[in-house]
């Protein structure tokens, strides 16, 4: 299957890893992944804050360019998948509001028809035939390794299409077909504070708190995320937390991705594993198969 | 003459949702304030915060801290059993504020709103370093430090670029902004 891929801010930088890990196994299990030319930030939360209308601009326009393609999109980062669907959902159900925007999209020699869907990049990695694919294409499997799936909250909330919110299990099955364990705890759907860890920082950092706490409680070798923002705040934050609450946190947490490649055998290098400030390298060295 | 309206109708047509009840029907259950993860640092429930809207008590509303204790994670959203759109609320309640120049004093979330749509406006993405300095000084010098140490090891790790990006087209994405009129209420 081919998709207009939509990489999003955070992967130019911050969460590189992300981008390039998902390149390489989207490619290996057979999703082809065609960067939309020219995308624009969605528009996070920070824009929804000032003006509603020009934030759902902001994602039309992307929308609008995959239509052109005649692909469907797909988004590796949470916030931009929630977004951009919100948007495609709006859209399509309110004509006025689709003639308004539609009008300033002109501008750029563009609209918005609605016709493409949107997709998450795990929704891409999870149907049966790429799971069928992912477990043959398991060279390391990761057996004994006690991975905490960690959902977050706008890949499932608000509510738009999905079936199980309060208890999902999409992660588990992709982790278990890695060969690893997904252990089970209860706060995996729970928010990691987002940007509050910029504009509220001691309430995002107790949220992060509770979270690693959990986690490790229930024997946690590492977690993994599908959203570079949790990324960030459930990794970059660790030493602040053990500060300021006398824990000793020093968990890995890396991308769905890049654990998946991992067990494909991909050299962790070329997943960019080991850009983490808590490098799960040591951790998964010992999965590796002597040659 | 037309009354003015009261502040529980300008939440309203702030809040610009397509789907979603009305807060009057709201039974005042609490499963928002028992969902919401960031509630022990609320001045306000939200449960509170929909009782205050519709007391008309307006100024405890907009000075409270609760507003930008909200991390939009919607979890009292899918749980309202009567479909109140709880997390649009507090955003209409987010850019009511912002649009009035009236919020708590030293609350960071509303110049880091602000500059995060003017760096987007002017190249169309976003940029970590550049919103850094709406709240890097402002937890004090252990925080500064923090921030500091952070993003040195996350340029060594090549996790943060020196520049940052522009959408290619940006002459056309900034005439597709200019064409829209910003709806809701009158300054």
């Amino acid at each position: 299957m081919k998709y207009s891929y939509f990489p999003g801010c955070s992967l130019e930088t911050v969460a590189q890893s992300y981008d390039v890990s998902a390149r390489i196994t989207a490619d290996k299990i057979g999703v082809e992944l065609a960067e939309l030319d020219d995308w624009n930030c969605c528009g996070a939360t920070a824009y929804f804050h000032v003006d509603e209308i020009l934030a759902l601009t902001l994602c039309a326009r992307n929308l609008a360019m995959a239509e052109k393609m005649e692909l469907d999109i797909v988004a590796p980062c949470s916030a931009c998948y929630k977004n951009m669907l919100e948007t495609s959902i709006r859209l399509k159900n309110d004509a006025d509001l689709r003639e308004h925007i539609n009008l300033a999209l002109k501008e750029d020699g563009l609209q918005f028809g609605g016709q493409g869907r949107v997709f998450h990049l795990i929704d891409v990695f999870t149907g049966n035939a790429e799971l069928q694919r992912i477990q043959k294409l398991v060279a390391n499997p990761l057996k004994g390794l006690r991975v905490a799936p960690y959902y977050g909250c706008q890949i499932l909330r608000p509510k738009m299409g999905r079936e199980n919110i309060e208890n999902p299990d999409f992660l588990e099955n992709l982790i278990s077909t890695s060969g690893a364990e997904a252990i089970d705890y209860p706060l995996k759907t729970q928010c990691c504070g987002g940007s509050l860890i910029a504009t509220k920082n001691p309430v995002a950092l107790k949220m992060v708190q509770n979270l690693l706490k959990c986690a490790t409680d229930k024997g946690a070798d590492l977690i993994v995320t599908t959203c570079p923002l949790c990324q960030i705040n459930l990794e970059c934050y660790q030493k602040q937390i053990n500060r300021q609450y006398g824990t000793q946190f020093s968990l890995p947490v890396f991308y769905f991705t890049q654990l998946l490649g991992f067990a494909f055998g991909i050299p962790k290098e070329d997943l960019l594993i080991g850009s983490e400030m808590h490098s799960p390298v040591q951790l998964l060295t010992r999965f590796v198969k002597e040659a | 003459m037309a009354e003015k309206p009261d502040f529980q109708k300008e939440v309203a047509t702030l809040m610009s949702v397509m789907d979603g009840n009305p807060i009057d029907v709201c039974i005042q259950c609490g499963t928002c304030s028992g969902s919401c993860p960031a509630v022990e640092y609320m001045d306000y429930s939200p449960r509170e915060i929909i009782a205050l809207i519709r007391a008309d008590l307006r100024d405890r509303v907009i000075y409270s801290d609760t507003i930008w204790c909200c991390s939009s994670c919607y979890s009292c959203t899918v749980r309202c059993p009567k479909n109140i759109k709880i997390t649009e609320m507090m955003y209409a309640l987010k850019r009511y504020c912002i649009w009035k120049h009236k919020h708590k004093r030293g609350a960071i979330g509303p110049d880091f709103s602000r500059k995060f749509v003017k760096m987007v406006v002017k190249t169309g993405k976003s940029y970590e370093p550049g919103l850094a300095t709406t709240f890097m000084f402002r937890y004090g010098i252990r925080g500064m430090i923090d921030n500091m140490s952070m993003g040195m090891s996350l340029l060594q790790k090549r996790r943060m670029s020196i520049v940052p990006k522009t959408v290619k087209r940006i002459k056309n994405f900034r005439k597709v902004l200019n064409r829209i009129i910003p709806l809701g209420v009158e300054q």
